[in-house]
């Protein structure tokens, strides 16, 4: 009966995308706030961000929906709206202080995330993106068994070029790969540094085993694109604007769309599969 | 039990280092605190309860090394130029490096309790426990299970934005 609960409210989703990585700080929360911008910005689609990051919720800052709060109506919890197109779910919306700790063991967590996949009145919905924490744990083993109500499009997995990163990403690919979740392709953050003044370029986080590159080869996965560094990128989430509107010159905006582009053309590929198997 | 608190009998001083966000430098924290005290004379050891990432092994070069066991429980990993810091990580149990821990809650507790009661650290002065991101069950386990030790104090790590 849950299941088909959570059938029914997902049925209006056309696409889902979890943002994932093994390690913390790569990311995640930008590149996902990124994603629903850039989605949005094609008004005729309705975009989803939904934050299930219970410990840290980043997503209302970045979003610049802090202080927000969550209304219930008769159809369920509604969503904080950015954009007419861009409706936002996260556990930050639920604190009376944007300073309270969470301290939820697993099962409480897992409790919180089926009631925002249950509960929340997303209506129509053509891209659901899903913010995850890092790890390899409760939140991200209950989201794919949740979301297996409704059809998975694949994962976008971020990481930073260092060693000590892509040895926590191999572990989530290789999560992705026990429940069967597909990989869409990874995101190499904080990929060179351009010095504005001298355009010199420096590598702050050196790839010293191949960086992302060299791992998506070996493990045969997409690499979807390498973003540099750009100190704007801190300061606009630190502020809840967006990135790409503040900063339309910059070669990580650049990135940043060619890198939403090919997400959206798997999404709708696969579509297309999907409609011609059945 | 008596061998439940014989294992950290020894160990002088508890440290955790702490933050709610990830990727700001704890690991990197845990390593550099632990190889100055060493250099500063003092016995040291190293607790890595991040079960899901756990990156202490290879910041000190021993990530294809494997633990054994003794009569007082498992033996931690002995790192550094004079190889003697102990560390013990979930990194030295899998069987693969990329191998990915998926553990909910109750099993990541469990591991956590035999961490801290089941290796045999002997003396040290400080015991540095490296922690994941958040507030949630490796934090809680960890805080409960070194509860009747000499915990010491939190380190807290951050970045400026």
């Amino acid at each position: 009966a849950e299941a088909a609960e959570l059938r029914a409210r997902l049925r209006a989703v056309r696409h889902t995308v979890l943002v994932l990585s093994g390690k913390g700080g790569v990311g995640k929360s930008t590149f996902s706030a990124l994603l629903a911008h850039g989605l949005a910005a094609d008004e005729t689609k309705q975009v989803a961000l939904l934050d299930i990051d219970i410990c840290g919720p980043s997503i209302p800052k970045i979003m610049g929906l802090e202080g927000e709060q969550v209304h219930q109506s008769g159809s369920g919890w509604s969503p904080v709206y950015v954009e007419e197109n861009l409706g936002v779910m996260s556990v930050g919306f639920l604190l009376s202080s944007p300073d309270d700790a969470v301290i939820w063991r697993g099962p409480k967590k897992n409790g919180l995330i089926k009631q925002f996949l249950r509960d929340v009145d997303w209506g129509e919905v053509d891209y659901l993106i899903v913010d995850t924490p890092p790890g390899t744990s409760d939140e991200h083993l209950s989201i794919v068994q949740y979301l297996s109500a409704t059809h998975i499009d694949g994962a976008v997995i971020v990481t930073t070029p260092q060693e000590v990163s892509l040895q926590d990403v191999r572990k989530e690919i290789n999560f992705c790969r026990k429940v069967k979740l597909p990989i869409i392709g990874v995101v190499e953050n904080m990929s060179g540094f351009v010095c504005p003044k001298c355009k010199n370029e420096s590598q702050i986080f050196p790839p010293t085993t191949g960086g992302a590159e060299k791992m998506c080869q070996n493990l045969s996965v997409s690499l979807l694109g390498k973003v540099p560094l750009d100190p704007q990128i801190g300061k606009s989430c630190d502020r809840g604007q967006s990135f790409l509107a503040e900063a339309p010159e910059s070669p990580a905006t650049l990135s940043y769309r060619n890198i939403i582009q090919r997400i959206q053309e798997y999404c709708e590929q696969h579509h297309l599969q999907e409609e011609k198997i059945m | 039990t008596f061998a439940e608190r014989a294992n950290l009998a020894g160990v002088r001083h508890i440290l955790l280092v702490l933050s709610g966000k990830g990727g700001v430098g704890k690991s990197t924290l845990s390593t550099e605190l632990a190889l100055a005290l060493r250099h500063a004379g003092k016995r040291v050891g190293i607790l890595d309860v991040d079960l899901c990432g756990p990156s202490i092994p290879r910041m000190l070069r021993v990530q294809d090394s494997a633990v054994h066991q003794c009569d007082s429980g498992w033996v931690p990993v002995f790192v550094g130029q004079d190889k003697a810091i102990a560390l013990m990580s979930i990194g030295f149990l899998l069987e693969r490096p990329d191998d990915a821990v998926v553990w909910r809650g109750p099993k990541k507790n469990a591991l956590i309790k035999q961490f801290v009661t089941d290796v045999a650290w002997g003396e040290l002065d400080f015991l540095i426990v490296d922690t994941p991101p958040g507030t949630s069950d490796e934090h809680i386990s960890t805080v409960e299970a070194l509860r009747p030790y000499q915990l010491l104090g939190a380190v807290l790590v951050t970045t400026p934005q």
